[in-house]
């Protein structure tokens, strides 16, 4: 079950994703200056879950800026849409950094911090975000768009639970 | 004829055994003569409390018509519990209280909520944790101008409530959380009187929870079935943070404003915050030296 759900991400290729996100004069080597834990995530997104190219193997890309009115309709960009279109974070059947390296969605993280900097460093400590399993041991994580929608990262307000009785009121509940 | 000679010592054995039997109350056959003599929980050895669990979980079975599971957990060493809350990220949506309720077996009926939050305008002063919203409900949150504040026990080093008891029914455990032992607590509420941050709670009749929904997995010292008349609180979720386990509130906060950890662990996440965050707690002028922090990771 855990397996099932649990998708673990190598060290060695965020490695190689950050140092090219960082230019292509910095290397890296695998197993050192890791700082992202290994990443339990139930229902983790991943690029088996987007096969873009079943479609865009037929038709071309648009890159115009547009009203989605003939497919991808249930998106609607409302993050930084003034400065960015699909194909400044889409390529093919995977994510694109601004430095045109690409990366699977298993590791979306990456695209998200290259410009949520603060955000991504509090997120590997553990900070920003939720955290469940052990607080000792075994820890599932959730990528970002485990919580936030890609297209509309921001937080939509939710219906809070029932305020508490007061206590003028609690004693109508007695049942003695 | 012949007298019938009664010693002294037999009047006087005669006499105590009858000022005993009449001093048990009405229904003798049902007096728990082990729970009326039982020890306080730090006084009994390892075979006393596993004969008091046993006795628990038995009458506790009986209550609530489920197998209900009482630990017994110690401390584990080297482990200080803190806890950090985002007051930048908080909604107010107080999924927290909820998930504690349920899994902490809180009456649902007269209610028990450990966790209270409160609301307050963003340009306000604050301060004011008594005079404070805690009855809001609006239709969505968060509410535009507002912001929100959970309070709970603040885990105090130096705790007040402790000081007051006096039964010694409510004790610091090694690894800072503050615990009651419900079987010696006289339900005085000197301990509330004396918490800063009202964090206790009154069992004011006898609690109910609807058949299904009580949590079978609990601790003696945290969530096991309460009495009437006996005070209560937050534990951390004692019979899950002693398992390795986050707490309920921690893993129920839908975004994330909740952080919970060792704080004698350098690599952990309450070590993290407290270094890198503006932190503060709440009445530090009190000097109870709370394990609760307050953050703004933005």
């Amino acid at each position: 079950m855990k397996a099932a759900l649990a998708t673990t991400v190598a060290a060695v290729a965020l490695l190689a994703g950050m140092a090219a996100a960082q230019g292509p004069t910095e290397r890296v080597t695998p197993g050192t200056g890791d700082d992202v834990p290994t990443l339990l995530v139930p229902h983790a997104p991943s690029s088996k879950n987007f096969p873009c190219s079943k479609c865009h193997r037929h038709v071309k890309p648009n890159p115009e800026k547009r009203a989605l009115d003939l497919a991808h309709t249930s998106i609607s960009l409302r993050h930084a849409e003034a400065q960015r279109w699909c194909l400044d974070c889409h390529e093919g059947d995977r994510l694109r950094l601004p430095n045109g390296e690409l990366v699977d969605y298993e590791r979306s993280y990456v695209l998200c911090g290259q410009c949520h900097g603060t955000v991504f460093r509090d997120w590997k400590v553990g900070i920003h975000g939720t955290r469940t399993g052990a607080w000792n041991g075994e820890q599932y994580y959730r990528v970002c768009v485990s919580c936030h929608d890609a297209h509309q990262p921001r937080f939509k307000p939710i219906a809070p639970k029932p305020a508490p009785i007061r206590p003028a009121d609690l004693g109508r509940g007695f049942r003695e | 004829m012949e007298k019938t000679r009664v010693s002294r010592r037999a009047f006087t054995k005669g006499l105590a055994l009858g000022l005993g039997a009449a001093a048990v109350p009405a229904g003798a056959a049902a007096f728990d003569w082990e729970a009326f003599l039982q020890k306080r929980f730090r006084e009994m050895s390892e075979e006393e409390v596993a004969r008091t669990i046993r006795r628990l979980e038995r009458d506790a079975a009986r209550r609530w018509k489920k197998e209900i599971r009482i630990s017994a957990a110690k401390a584990m060493p080297g482990v200080v519990f803190g806890y950090g809350l985002d007051l930048s990220k908080c909604i107010g949506c107080r999924r927290c209280v909820y998930a504690c309720v349920e899994e902490n077996n809180q009456s649902r009926n007269p209610q028990v909520q450990w966790i209270s939050v409160l609301r307050f305008r963003k340009d306000e002063k604050w301060s004011d944790l008594e005079g404070a919203e805690r009855y809001y409900e609006p239709p969505a949150v968060p509410e535009p101008g507002f912001f929100y504040l959970p309070v709970g026990c603040q885990l105090c080093e130096k705790s007040p409530c402790i000081k007051v008891c006096p039964t010694g029914a409510t004790w610091r455990e090694p690894d800072g959380i503050v615990v009651v032992d419900y079987n010696w607590c006289i339900g005085c509420r000197y301990c509330m009187a004396a918490c800063p941050f009202g964090a206790r709670r009154f069992n004011w009749a006898e609690p109910t929870i609807p058949e299904g929904e009580v949590n079978p997995d609990t601790h003696y010292l945290g969530n096991r079935p309460r009495p009437k008349g006996v005070v209560e609180k937050c534990t951390l979720c004692i019979h899950r943070v002693r398992a390795g386990r986050y707490p309920a509130c921690v893993e129920a906060c839908p975004v994330g404003a909740r952080k919970f950890g060792n704080l004698l662990d350098p690599g952990s996440e309450i070590r993290y915050l407290l270094d890198h965050k503006r932190v503060f707690r709440l009445k530090e002028d009190l000097n109870t030296r709370p394990k609760f922090f307050y953050f703004f990771s933005a």
